[in-house]
């Protein structure tokens, strides 16, 4: 393979953000036009790649290498396995629909999606995607620090700028410094491998597939997986790490609440795997009941304090530390059932988080409220919307025929296999969930219109319906035919399985 | 015709689906267009369904038509269909029913396309759970059924429904809960979840479990079942939501709930929990015996004193299904005997009989309901003179719910009795003192409704209540048929019932 499409995936977003920084500021809609036409050359490549992966082949394909820093070992290595395509596929779709839904200006009167200083926020938000895209494809743990850094930067920026008028200092302020500290912490555990690889084989490399095979030692791996797991995992929402993150949700403009739930969780979990677990395998071995004891609380936790929300995004953004801590626990099992699972529900949580903040976001840009209590009857006047937030919860409840429970099952499955009283208890968020989301579906899209919204809120465009209808088909199609997506993400799970010693 | 034999089975279960699919392209104003349309695509299953019950070898053993389709390969499951004569009568009672429903939602105006489709999905959900052959498959239909019927409670129901639409939710999935963890269990020890592989391997486990005794591991997985199944038939104490789903569903919702949705517990019962725990049924039949009793006879006192129609029928589901529950309790106690297999053919026998008489019952009120818009029994009276197609109507269903001989529920209830009497004596007993209720509740719906002094408010003027229409009359007709010759001639579903029993117990 000589086309280089994994870097043209990485850098499209970035020199679109160039691009759209040369227009003048005045020009909103060609600032948006090149956004979309960006964003949507982004999501074919994705697609592509995923659909031209390999399956039978497994391991990485699409690989470059450039050298970058030869002197420290450093140099620009992409790749994609079974576990990283879906989610470069869902980068593309997260930044196709959140570029559509950030349209504004687009028919008669509707004030939605972003008004002000269109261009500048679609720059940073394209910095962003860059960063993340470069996460998921990176086979070198420097270049993946590089770009993990460049997709949590700009989040500031986003939420400081464009966010919730009445939180979003605080909720910016919280999150970055959150981030950085975690990332901090796993940078240290980075360099200790750096350092330790490099004693132990005489090359000093970056390069992950050379880190696999340094034969760190027991006491070494136990002594760095924590800082470098969880390190990481703050980023994917981990109890007792997730404070940051339903603040940042519920502050962050609809586009960025999107790209934040729906992926950037998702970097601090895969990254989490691809490093903590893969590269310290014995470490994770050891520790492994400490990630499931704090996963197994995030998932039930989530669900309680989602439960009593009144806000739609906090509601939301509990949900997600509920699902992450399904990833998370599907992750700690180190079994074939368990990361299989946990693979596919960070796709499947992707979509599903992007589409509940995208539909929120449709009814405060017209309602401007989130309390649940003083919505109603949304239904009459986006049918549209409203169908796709009960696929929406029907996934986030794990109904069969959608693509949770086609996550969840293998998840709880895994548990079983390790420790079956946590999979009892996490179960009970299933209900919790199930009751959360049934109550919210009936009392902002059914009953009555509140009379002060009467005459007030318009139809959602075109466009918002695209995005619906990209993220929703995802869903459905994974969970009539699990095998779209399913024996991709086995075949990175065999990898993964392979350097923890487990068949 | 090849194609047709080989693919019955999900052609049977799929084509609701699909065309609810087709559906979505429809105008949504053309009401004749979307009920004609989805009438006829009910009628194809039902078609097809006879066809399939004309091919079904009674004399061959265990199950025909199967077919197996890769579904999701990473955890071992898969599409795997096929019926014997417990889940052929099923099917056949499924897809009688649901175009019977929709016929019966004719007179429905709001909304009428997504109504339409949600009845669609429905029955391709209820179908799913009677001809899966794969664990996982047969949960994953038991789930998604329920979510039409939410929609349909909530969105098509009376003054109650967000009440009563999100109880039924929450209890039902609340009760699958052990069901999910009991079948997560099984896969992740066997790595499949074909059931003919599951329960050889587990009914034979010795030695340990997770640490524990595996026979302690069984007996909390038996009741985790247990309760699911217990919920949806429902049996007392979980039967709480029953009344109130039924009474807020819409007519044709209630029909269908009533007619299939509630067999689908009893399915599960014969399907899942005496095939895989043979000795815990046994062990722990005496409790269930006694939670069918109470159900029956707290079920009719319970139906006696509604003053609501609707509420009535209800409380006289969980009534008769009670008698399906002690049935099958009978069948566990004495596995083997020829007593079992009485009182399960019985019990089988009454889940169909139930289907017809509690639907053709929920669609009678619905039809008084429409012209009245109330429920109230206080506020009807002597309207037999104003309506006598209607009355001799609900007299018939009401004798055939009662238990009439020469109707479909005397056979049944006489066989459950017959069965369970010498294995469960007191309970049976009590049971049929429980019978005694029955005819007191339907004599009181009748005399409410139809006799006494005539409320002169329905007789004249702008509420002049007005006589079932030929619609309503074709709902009723095929039920009415089968109930007669049930009741005449039991002995052509028996047989295919009773191959399905023997080879089971």
């Amino acid at each position: 393979m000589n086309f280089p499409v994994l870097s043209i995936i990485v850098f499209t977003p970035i020199v679109a953000a160039l691009i759209i920084l040369l227009i003048p500021a005045e020009r909103k809609t060609e600032a948006r036009g090149v956004a979309l036409a960006a964003a949507t050359f982004a999501l074919l490549l994705s697609f592509w790649v995923y659909l031209s992966y390999d399956k039978t082949a497994a391991g990485y394909q699409f690989v470059e290498q450039y050298s970058w820093l030869p002197q420290l070992g450093i140099s620009l290595h992409l790749g994609v396995d079974g576990i990283s395509a879906p989610l470069v596929l869902l980068t593309g779709v997260v930044m196709f629909t959140g570029v559509l839904i950030s349209w504004g200006d687009f028919g008669e009167h509707v004030s939605a999606g972003i008004q002000d200083r269109p261009r500048e926020f679609f720059a940073f938000l394209f910095i962003l995607a860059t960063g993340v895209f470069g996460v998921f494809v990176s086979l070198d743990l420097f270049m993946l620090f590089f770009f993990y850094e460049i997709a949590v930067f700009p989040m500031y920026l986003l939420i400081v700028i464009w966010g919730w008028i009445q939180t979003r200092e605080y909720a910016a302020m919280k999150l970055t410094l959150y981030l950085f500290i975690g990332s901090v912490v796993a940078l240290v555990g980075a360099l200790a491998m750096y350092w330790v690889a490099g004693q132990n084989t005489g090359i000093y490399t970056f390069d992950m597939l050379q880190l696999e095979k340094a034969g760190f030692s027991a006491s070494f791996q136990n002594l760095w997986f924590l800082p470098v797991f969880f390190g990481f995992a703050v980023l994917g929402g981990i109890w007792p790490f997730h404070n940051w993150s339903p603040d940042g949700h519920v502050a962050a403009p609809t586009a960025v609440s999107m790209f934040h739930a729906g992926v950037l969780m998702k970097l601090g979990a895969f990254a989490a795997l691809r490093v903590g677990i893969m590269l310290l395998p014995e470490g994770a071995k050891h520790w492994s009941w400490i990630i499931m004891l704090c996963a197994g609380v995030a998932v039930v936790y989530g669900a309680f304090i989602a439960f009593v929300q009144t806000d739609m995004k906090y509601m939301i953004g509990f949900s997600s530390v509920s699902h992450m801590g399904l990833v998370m626990l599907g992750i700690s099992t180190l079994n074939h059932d368990g990361l299989l699972g946990a693979g596919v529900q960070m796709f499947s949580h992707g979509v599903m988080t992007a589409l509940f903040f995208a539909v929120t976001g449709m009814i405060y840009d017209r309602s401007h409220t989130r309390q649940i209590p003083e919505l109603g009857g949304m239904n009459k006047i986006m049918p549209f919307a409203s169908i796709g937030f009960i696929i929406g919860g029907l996934v986030s409840m794990g109904m069969p025929g959608f693509s949770g429970f086609i996550a969840e099952f293998p998840i709880f499955m895994g548990v079983w296999k390790t420790q079956w009283l946590v999979a009892v208890i996490a179960s009970i968020s299933i209900i919790l969930t199930a009751a959360y989301i049934m109550l919210a579906i009936r009392r902002v899209f059914f009953g009555k219109m509140p009379e002060k919204f009467e005459g007030h809120i318009t139809p959602i465009t075109i466009l918002d319906k695209v995005a619906i209808f990209t993220l929703c088909s995802f869903m459905v199609v994974i969970g009539v035919f699990p095998s779209f997506m399913v024996p991709m993400v086995e075949t990175g799970v065999q990898n993964a399985l392979r350097l923890l010693g487990v068949q | 015709m090849d194609f047709l034999t080989s693919h019955l089975l999900s052609l049977i279960l799929f084509i609701p689906a699909v065309s609810a699919l087709v559906m979505l392209f429809m105008p949504k104003d053309e009401a004749k267009l979307l009920r004609w349309f989805t009438l006829g695509a009910s009628l194809i299953p039902f078609a097809l369904s006879i066809f399939l019950w004309t091919q079904f070898k009674s004399g061959v053993t265990g199950f025909q038509f199967e077919e197996k389709y890769v579904w999701y390969q990473a955890i071992n499951s898969s599409l795997h269909l096929g019926v014997d004569g417990l889940s052929l009568t099923m099917v056949l009672l499924t897809t009688l029913l649901t175009p019977l429903a929709i016929l019966a939602s004719f007179s429905v105006t709001d909304r009428i396309k997504p109504y339409m489709m949600l009845f669609l999905f429905l029955e391709t959900g209820m179908l799913g759970v009677f001809v899966a052959m794969d664990l996982l498959i047969f949960f994953v239909f038991w789930e998604i059924g329920l979510v039409p019927m939410y929609f349909l409670i909530s969105q098509w129901g009376s003054a109650n429904k967000d009440y009563a639409s999100l109880k039924f939710m929450i209890y039902t999935m609340g009760g699958s809960l052990g069901l999910l963890l009991g079948i997560q269990l099984l896969g992740s020890l066997f790595g499949t979840f074909d059931l003919a592989v599951i329960t050889a391997k587990w009914t034979s486990a010795q030695g340990f479990l997770l640490g524990y005794p595996i026979a302690t591991i069984k007996t909390i997985a038996f009741w985790a079942f247990v309760i699911a199944f217990a919920i949806k038939v429902p049996v007392w104490p979980f039967h709480t939501w029953l009344p109130d789903a039924h009474t807020e569903a819409p007519t044709a919702g209630s029909m269908l709930l009533a007619g299939v949705l509630l067999k689908l517990g009893a399915y599960g019962f014969l399907r899942l929990v005496l095939p895989l725990y043979p000795v815990e049924s046994h062990n722990y039949a005496g409790w269930l015996a006694l939670l069918a009793t109470a159900a029956i006879v707290f079920g009719a006192f319970a139906a006696y004193g509604q003053t609501d129609f609707k509420r009535l029928v209800a409380y006289s589901s969980i009534n008769h299904m009670g008698f399906v529950v002690l049935g099958i309790a009978a069948a566990a106690f004495a596995a083997g005997t020829a007593d079992a297999h009485i009182a399960m053919n019985g019990a089988i026998l009454q889940m169909f009989n139930h289907g017809l008489s509690a639907a053709g019952m929920f669609f009678l009120v619905g039809v008084i309901y429409e012209r009245t818009h109330t429920r109230n029994l206080e506020e009807f009276g002597g309207l037999f003179p104003l309506v006598p197609i209607y009355g001799g109507i609900l007299i018939f269903t009401s004798m055939a719910s009662l238990g009439l001989p020469g109707l479909n529920g005397f056979v049944s209830e006489f066989l459950v009795v017959r069965g369970a009497f010498p294995v469960l004596t007191v309970y049976t007993a009590i049971s049929m003192l429980g019978l005694l209720f029955t005819g007191a509740y339907i004599l009181k719906g009748i005399m409410k409704v139809l006799h006494g002094p005539l409320n002169e408010h329905w007789a004249h003027g702008e509420h002049k209540l007005t006589e079932i229409n030929t619609r309503e009359i074709f709902v009723m007709a095929p039920l009415m048929t089968l109930i007669l010759v049930i009741g005449i001639w039991p002995a052509w579903i028996l047989e295919v019932i009773n191959k399905a029993v023997m080879r089971l117990f």
